[in-house]
């Protein structure tokens, strides 16, 4: 579905991301981990379109989006940015209906259907009942929740998010991953989104890619990247590795306060 | 309330209107005023509405609808709320344009004053560039600098203007009630001569709201959300500084309404510049209106520029906003 190959971007002199290759398939969510500075949130904007890309090529849905209009690559890619900083005096549905943009004309005017898909997009992820509320009045978990029915509202095949489950607390993390899952599997949309928790990826993601230094350092299943000798060296620091008791998947504990 | 907003903005127009033909240094009661519009008013009442206090109404009505529309288009454009095209010094600029304009020739003839716009709009461009590029950190222009780098240029541009008209001294007097927002008296012609600019600019004003709105969440967002932010603000910057030049051709430089208009819209019915930038611009000509009535009233006979009334009724206003924006933490 985002076929990424050969990726370069730079910031200045400085390349951030260095020969990346990524394939993120329909119905799969894929959890983009690494240490800080490795350049998980400069590829989402990259392919996203926000940033230039200094060499390679970005597939979504078959087309070549690598140097498309905003508007044509926001039909494919939709982004689900972290719950900061929205406009206070915005109602939860004015905040979802800017999904509907890129379908729009240069009158800026809304059709029933394009109506009917932000409802759909509310209720999709439970939050239909707050449409009318600013979203300055929200909590961190409902604020996240509106934006990524903003993201659905985009009617795009491929979602990125960038730390979903940040400034959430226990529950909120939980039930976003919950539904960032179920979207995936249920309705094939294909996910890629950063994480911090090695953890919660681990539980949460179907694949996982580790970013470090710019590239891509090791990319699979979480038995396969969540290794003790991949993860030590990356992170800078020892760890255990456990096979967790309920799922069964890698459980990572760091060893030792790392010396600054 | 929201519903019925357009509804309102334009009843209020439409009370500012008849208040600003009806009273004057020769009072039109409501039935000689009618007389006059159809053509059966006395030889009196109709010469005095249709060469003196029609033409002037249209200019005001026009001035203020150019200041609201640019005003909230300046705020949503910069994210800022003291965004105003008096304090961003775009006015200044603008205002500095039509006098460059007019030291070459004080325009007296008809394409003379069709040319005194287009020097303003240059004079807004060059402002609104250089005060952005001062004023910019990383991507946003946060309230302090913006305001601080649209003082320091407005100053520069306003000591320019009062140099060129201290050399036209013959002109000085009319000038000089000219820069503090008095109109002067040419009948039809400078309705005429910012009609078309201003026509061109508030429509793309008004058609602007949802992208206004996808600016909010900042240029990252609004770029993911499929709008193209690097033409779109290019084409606002240009659309909302002509409007404000238009506004300062034949007007002067009229400050507060720009940045008092918006705001009340706002509080009144919502953050959604859809309905804004059209509200303050049916609100900006009702509120200009109304002080150009009372600035004809307050010393009657005399007038004072209605720039003085704006001021007077906008800077403890302003105030007011920078009290607010403070306590939100924005600055």
């Amino acid at each position: 579905m985002l076929r990424i190959r050969n990726l370069f971007v730079q910031y200045g002199n400085r390349l951030v991301l260095r020969d990346v290759s990524l394939d993120l398939r329909r119905g799969e969510v894929l959890a983009l981990i690494g240490p800080n500075g490795s350049g998980k949130s400069t590829l989402v904007r990259a392919v996203s379109g926000v940033i230039p890309v200094a060499r390679g090529n970005i597939w979504a849905d078959e087309q070549d989006v690598t140097h498309q209009s905003p508007m044509q690559r926001a039909r494919k890619i939709a982004v689900v940015p972290q719950a900061i900083s929205l406009p206070p005096a915005f109602t939860v549905w004015q905040t979802v209906l800017m999904g509907r943009t890129p379908y729009l004309n240069f009158l800026g005017q809304l059709s029933q259907r394009d109506e009917q898909i932000v409802t759909q997009a509310l209720k999709r992820v439970d939050v239909l009942h707050l449409s009318q509320r600013c979203v300055g009045e929200l909590s961190g978990g409902e604020a996240q929740r509106v934006l990524l029915a903003r993201a659905l509202a985009q009617s795009t095949p491929i979602l990125l998010m960038d730390e979903p489950t940040a400034h959430l607390d226990l529950k909120y993390q939980v039930s976003i991953l919950h539904m960032i899952r179920k979207l995936a599997h249920d309705d094939g949309l294909a996910i890629l989104l950063i994480l911090h928790d090695l953890n919660l990826a681990a539980e949460y993601s179907d694949r996982l890619a580790l970013l470090a230094d710019g590239q891509i350092n090791a990319i699979g299943l979480a038995g396969e990247v969540l290794v003790a000798d991949i993860i030590g060296p990356t992170y800078g620091l020892p760890v255990h590795i456990v096979s967790h008791p309920l799922h069964g998947r890698p459980f990572v504990t760091a060893l030792d306060a790392p010396r600054v | 309330m929201s519903r019925y907003s357009t509804v309102i903005a334009l009843m209020a127009l439409l009370i500012a209107l008849v208040l600003s033909l009806a009273i004057g240094s020769v009072s039109l009661p409501l039935d000689e005023l009618i007389g006059a519009l159809v053509g059966r008013g006395s030889e009196l009442a109709s010469s005095i509405l249709w060469k003196v206090r029609l033409p002037r109404t249209v200019l005001i009505a026009l001035t203020g609808t150019a200041l609201g529309g640019s005003g909230a288009t300046y705020q949503g454009l910069f994210r800022n709320p003291l965004a105003d095209p008096y304090l961003i010094g775009v006015a200044s600029g603008a205002g500095l344009g039509a006098v460059v304009a007019m030291s070459l020739h004080w325009p007296y003839s008809f394409w003379g004053m069709m040319a005194v716009p287009v020097a303003a709009f240059g004079g807004a461009l060059l402002t609104v560039t250089v005060v952005y590029m001062l004023a910019r950190v990383g991507k946003t222009a946060p309230p302090t600098t913006l305001i601080l780098a649209g003082v320091a240029i407005s100053s520069f541009a306003t000591s320019l203007t009062s140099f060129l008209m201290l050399r036209s001294e013959g002109e000085l007097h009319r000038a000089m009630s000219w820069l503090m927002g008095g109109s002067i008296q040419l009948g039809w012609v400078p309705v005429l001569a910012i009609l078309p600019y201003l026509i061109i600019g508030l429509t793309i004003l008004a058609l602007s709201g949802h992208a206004l709105n996808l600016l909010q969440f900042g240029d990252e967002q609004a770029q993911q959300l499929g709008l193209n932010v690097v033409s779109v603000r290019k084409v606002l910057l240009a659309a909302a500084s002509l409007t404000t030049a238009a506004a300062v051709s034949f007007s002067g430089i009229i400050g507060f309404i720009g940045l008092v208009v918006p705001h009340i819209m706002r509080l009144w019915f919502g953050e959604d510049y859809r309905r804004l930038v059209v509200l303050s611009i049916l609100g900006g000509a009702s509120a200009l209106l109304v002080s150009d009535v009372l600035a004809r009233v307050v010393l009657s006979p005399q007038e004072i520029p209605v720039g003085i009334v704006t001021a007077l009724a906008g800077a403890p206003f302003f105030l007011w906003i920078l009290r607010r924006v403070k306590n939100q933490g924005m600055v």
